[in-house]
């Protein structure tokens, strides 16, 4: 029988994980949230950022997370298709979002939808939300930890538009959702665009864009080209940092993933990540070797 | 751009002294109240019973922080506010219900917030979504915490702060509206966002 791979491990790393992501911004993130502080001319935003960077640079200071909405417990599982067998990773992760829930600390944000009730740990029916996909021809596990917050959530849209309605459509579909989030999602944020595949693709693949980081652009140039029109375009909507106004300061960027659509639909849907667009992620090794790709360790 | 430092209980004069996209900063008491803390208040309200604390001229805030009990107190680590647009169900009759004249929150609120606060002269601020650390920092100490039943996020915090704040003017007491200014122009910029995409509104 083949030797599993040590679970005590993994755990102590997404707790650590938890503790990083709630509490200091990837590089990427807070860099582009000072630039757009120096770049903002509207008074009110400008003030709305000053906040912002003052808010995540004490939250990194002081070990103390961002936001008071440490989010709901979503984890991308990579699995090398080389690295040592996996056994009851779903309870590691499980026990992982209970102990940094006590640990870090954060906030609990499980709630059962049909008698009420907050589990009081981040665990519950499907949650933590765990996505696995195997990556071909490694032997490292590559885990990220992805607290969503609820307030960019609840603005998140899916539109199953008709394909005449074709590429304007889905640009028209994206600007009036932003339009109609106006400050509540807590702008300056990334929107995620999915489209294609079906509801649930689409969504699966917006909601998996606002992880790449800021200023990436998609290696298809058509992509790419869509994703700069669409930040310049929602930057003109002067909605602002916080809905407060502003030129410069509604989207730090726009990411978009397609998959081949049905020819009877055309599935659009947008993600939304508030302006603390937290992730962390590590690659463990089989000789248990840990390497943060977005976090350095103290 | 104006900036002003109040102190709880805040006078109506005061109160009428601040426009939309002004600066405040609070010291003394505020308390807070998501969804069901504004649910719970109305219906005890209704059946005539008392509030755990008085809530006239203080400013209520629209949080869930996130909290660490230490021995017999508690201890707020993290507490930005939440999407005040949940709480347009209830503020109009709350602010009627209890005199309270400062709201915060995050993202606005509607028309008949701003209706209320025109007529029973209140304002809404807006504190920076997610400015947890910011506000934690203003906040002195919890003074007592009520129907903690309701959960830590839901239930009713009674905080002592010290310029607490930056809190940017969102609704002021004539009822203008700042969201609602960058709304409409919003809608005015579509013209030329769609002449970029080469598309129509």
């Amino acid at each position: 029988m083949t030797e599993t791979f040590d679970n005590e491990l993994i755990e102590d790393i997404v707790v650590k994980l938890h503790k990083f992501a709630a509490t200091q911004l990837p590089k990427d993130v807070s860099d582009a949230l000072k630039t757009m502080y120096d770049q903002e001319t509207k008074p009110t935003s400008k003030a709305a950022l000053k906040t912002i960077v003052d808010n995540f640079t004490i939250a990194d200071e002081t070990s103390t997370p961002m936001c008071q909405d440490t989010g709901i417990h979503i984890y991308y599982v990579n699995i090398g298709e080389n690295f040592p067998k996996l056994v009851g990773i779903e309870d590691t992760l499980r026990k992982a979002s209970a102990r940094a829930t006590k640990e870090v600390p954060l906030r609990p944000n499980a709630v059962n939808p049909i008698v009420g009730g907050n589990s009081g740990d981040n665990t519950g029916n499907h949650i933590p939300y765990i996505n696995y996909d195997f990556i071909p021809g490694v032997d490292y596990l590559e885990i990220t930890v992805f607290p969503k917050g609820g307030g960019s959530e609840n603005m998140c849209a899916l539109g199953m538009l008709k394909p005449g309605q074709g590429i304007n459509g889905i640009k028209k579909f994206v600007i009036d959702t932003i339009i109609n989030a106006g400050g509540q999602p807590c702008p300056p944020g990334v929107v995620g665009v999915g489209i294609g595949g079906g509801a649930d693709i689409a969504l699966k693949l917006a909601k998996k864009q606002v992880m790449r980081p800021i200023g990436e652009r998609h290696p298809d140039p058509e992509i790419a080209k869509l994703e700069e029109d669409l930040l310049k375009a929602i930057n003109m909507t002067g909605i602002g940092a916080m809905g407060l106004g502003g030129d410069f300061s509604t989207a730090l960027d726009v990411k978009i993933e397609y998959a081949h659509r049905h020819p009877a639909s055309l599935p659009a849907a947008v993600a939304y990540q508030c302006w603390a667009a937290r992730r962390s992620t590590a690659r463990i090794y089989p000789d248990k070797r840990v390497e943060y790709l977005t976090h350095k360790e103290v | 751009m104006a900036e002003f430092h109040f102190t709880t209980p805040i006078t109506k004069e005061d109160i009428q002294k601040v426009k939309i996209g002004d600066v405040i900063y609070i010291s003394g008491t505020i308390f807070t109240a998501r969804d069901e803390a504004h649910e719970r208040a109305l219906h005890l309200a209704e059946k005539g019973e008392k509030m755990p604390i008085d809530f006239e001229n203080l400013a209520v805030y629209h949080c869930g922080p996130v909290v660490r009990q230490i021995g017999e107190n508690w201890e707020i680590v993290a507490a930005g506010p939440t999407t005040s647009t949940r709480m347009d169900l209830f503020e109009d009759e709350f602010i009627k219900t209890f005199n309270v004249n400062v709201v915060i929150g995050k993202g606005g609120m509607g028309d008949r917030t701003a209706k209320a606060m025109k007529e029973y002269k209140a304002i809404y601020t807006a504190f920076v979504g997610g400015a947890a650390v910011v506000a934690a920092k203003g906040i002195k100490r919890v003074k007592e915490v009520h129907w903690l039943d309701l959960g830590t996020p839901e239930c009713l915090w009674v905080l002592e702060v010290d310029k607490f704040g930056p809190l940017i003017v969102g609704i002021d007491s004539n009822g203008d509206s700042l969201f609602k200014e960058v709304a409409l122009k919003a809608q005015e910029n579509l013209g030329k966002v769609g002449e970029f995409l080469g598309i129509t509104f």
